[in-house]
């Protein structure tokens, strides 16, 4: 069988990515321009700054992930761009560049689901890992628990109905004076502090039972603190990180455990930024453990936005057909599964 | 010399093919669709049109701004990822410059004019002297209030010929404040045309002036408003 290279392009937030990827699951290489400093000074990723940034370093990023794989353009089968779902400056960068690209070199475009790609992330992970199996996509902007029947086969089994994970994990950080990015900030002083000191509340929400909510538990950190600083009570900054991650954790596994043993999967992943996080991969390790389901995890590189992941999620498409037109659009909320 | 010219920094998408003196092609989409919907196929059915092979091109121009920051981030990331993909160098061009070839050899100020929205416009001014081979900036591209701009244009004492899509927003103003001569275009003639773009790109591509794919960088001339609304909380 004929090797398969995709060159792939990622640009839905603040990370401007380009990758080679062989047959899906080997990294020839993955080259990340990050943004965060800049966005640091904002507390958010700004959207116009974002779009800004990516422009003045894409051709940059997608030469040196060319030269890093030891391949030439011409030695592609495909160029694969995320369009969707992400914020639209940004992405439009991306899908632009691919596209024109994808015609200057007469190469196929193949548009990608952004948290398809995230979820095969785990295929570059484990060379082994096959569907069926269930994932967790937990990120700044996105929350997830999906069945993966197939090869880009995809049903939502839950999602947030209001804050991603991450984005919870930024807006508490912030409050408790951490500061962006909040994800690694709380993650690291919450090793020192008791995730059992303060009991926040564990949503259950109306829509579907494996559905997630976070903003509740935000509003009661931010009622805590308010509390607390009215009474004049110390906060102890590690404690509070320490328990609003522990109710994160505790409504992730649980929900997740719970669509394993209703659905009967023995395969569990976790994706997404978050999932970079070391609670949580600590947590789901023995949850899944305790239950004899095989854990996946990408490691932390392969977590947060890249494009190797874009690369693998594009390969699957390739093989089956897909190819996009030179009209290929940016779709801020594109739905997992639509094409 | 064979140059592939795009202008998508306002509402029309619009690309050209020059050859030597001629402009082989142009085609002007203005309809609701995104300029990166558009852009891109009307490139490609421009070029399959002519029989033209875009590998055989010597140099691709774009109009890099100022406009809208969307649109000329489509129009420069398409032109950056051809560059890249053919190897080809790329001039950029000044949205409002291409914009003053509206009125060829007029005998006043052309007065190219963009909506920038909260009673801002994007603009600049420009004479055509007899001997010009290109316009001649008598005002730099500015991100400016309309009435700003129309006191420096009565400065210069001289008839104004206003094109661009801001003519449409201001031209009640203009009608009302200016105390100079002036002529509005005819409304077709509003828009950006990416024949001037290749005309003016072969001017600059003889200077010597293309650059790398990787060096093209819009021209916003308006800092993004977190930016403005940091710089100010700094200041106060």
């Amino acid at each position: 069988m004929e090797d398969v290279y995709i060159l792939a392009v990622e640009s839905s937030c603040d990370e401007t990515a380009a990758a080679v990827v062989k047959n899906g699951r080997e990294v020839l290489s993955n080259v990340i321009y990050s943004q965060i400093d800049l966005h640091t000074l904002y507390g958010g990723v700004v959207p116009e700054i974002a779009s800004r940034k990516h422009i003045d370093k894409i051709n940059q990023v997608v030469a040196k992930a060319i030269e890093d794989s030891k391949t030439e353009l011409k030695d592609m089968s495909a160029i694969a761009v995320t369009y969707g779902p992400g914020l639209v400056g940004p992405l439009l960068v991306g899908v632009s560049f691919a596209k024109a690209l994808s015609f200057a070199s007469n190469l196929p475009i193949i548009g990608v689901h952004h948290i398809e790609g995230h979820i095969c992330a785990n295929y570059i992970a484990d060379k082994e890992l096959e569907p069926p199996f269930m994932c967790l996509v937990v990120s700044g902007g996105h929350t997830h628990l999906v069945k993966v029947a197939d090869y880009g086969e995809y049903e939502i089994l839950g999602r947030t109905e209001d804050d991603a994970a991450g984005e919870a994990f930024d807006k508490v950080a912030r409050a408790i004076g951490l500061g962006y990015p909040g994800g690694p900030k709380i993650d690291k002083v919450s090793k020192t502090g008791n995730p059992e000191a303060i009991k926040f509340p564990r949503a259950k929400v109306g829509g579907s039972e494996y559905d997630f909510s976070f903003s509740g538990l935000k509003s009661a950190v931010l009622n805590y603190l308010n509390t607390a600083s009215m009474n004049n009570e110390k906060i102890v900054t590690e404690d509070v990180a320490a328990s609003f991650q522990q109710a994160v954790i505790d409504v992730l596994v649980g929900h997740s455990m719970e669509a394993l043993d209703r659905y009967g999967f023995k395969k569990f992943a976790i994706a997404g930024g978050v999932a970079s996080n070391s609670s949580l991969r600590a947590a789901f390790e023995k949850a899944c453990e305790d239950k004899g389901v095989e854990f996946f995890l990408p490691p932390p590189i392969l977590c947060t936005d890249n494009a190797a992941m874009i690369g693998s999620a594009a390969y699957f498409e390739y093989k089956r057909g897909i190819r996009h037109g030179l009209d290929l659009n940016a779709v801020p909320n594109l739905k997992l599964g639509e094409r | 010399m064979k140059i592939l010219a795009m202008d998508s920094s306002g509402l029309v998408a619009s690309v050209a093919f020059l050859e030597d003196e001629k402009i082989k092609g142009l085609v002007n989409i203005n309809y609701q669709k995104t300029h990166s919907q558009t852009l891109l196929p009307m490139l490609d059915d421009l070029l399959k049109t002519l029989g033209e092979d875009p590998k055989d091109i010597d140099f691709l121009a774009c109009a890099n701004g100022p406009g809208s920051f969307t649109g000329l981030r489509i129009g420069v990331a398409t032109v950056k990822g051809l560059g890249m993909g053919l190897c080809k160098k790329v001039i950029e061009v000044s949205t409002l410059e291409a914009l003053s070839l509206n009125w060829p050899k007029a005998e006043g100020i052309v007065c190219p004019i963009m909506d920038a929205r909260r009673s801002q416009v994007y603009a600049a001014a420009y004479t055509f002297g007899e001997n010009d081979t290109k316009p001649v900036e008598v005002i730099e591209p500015v991100n400016c209030e309309i009435g700003e701009l129309l006191e420096r244009l009565e400065t210069l004492g001289k008839k104004v010929y206003f094109t661009g899509d801001g003519v449409p927003v201001y031209k009640e103003f203009i009608e009302s404040n200016l105390k100079v001569p002036f002529v509005f275009p005819i409304a077709a003639n509003e828009y950006q045309n990416a024949a001037n773009v290749a005309i003016l790109g072969k001017i600059y591509a003889n200077e010597g002036k293309a650059k790398d794919a990787c060096d093209v960088t819009p021209v916003y001339l308006r800092k993004p408003q977190a930016e403005r609304e940091r710089e100010a909380l700094l200041n106060a």
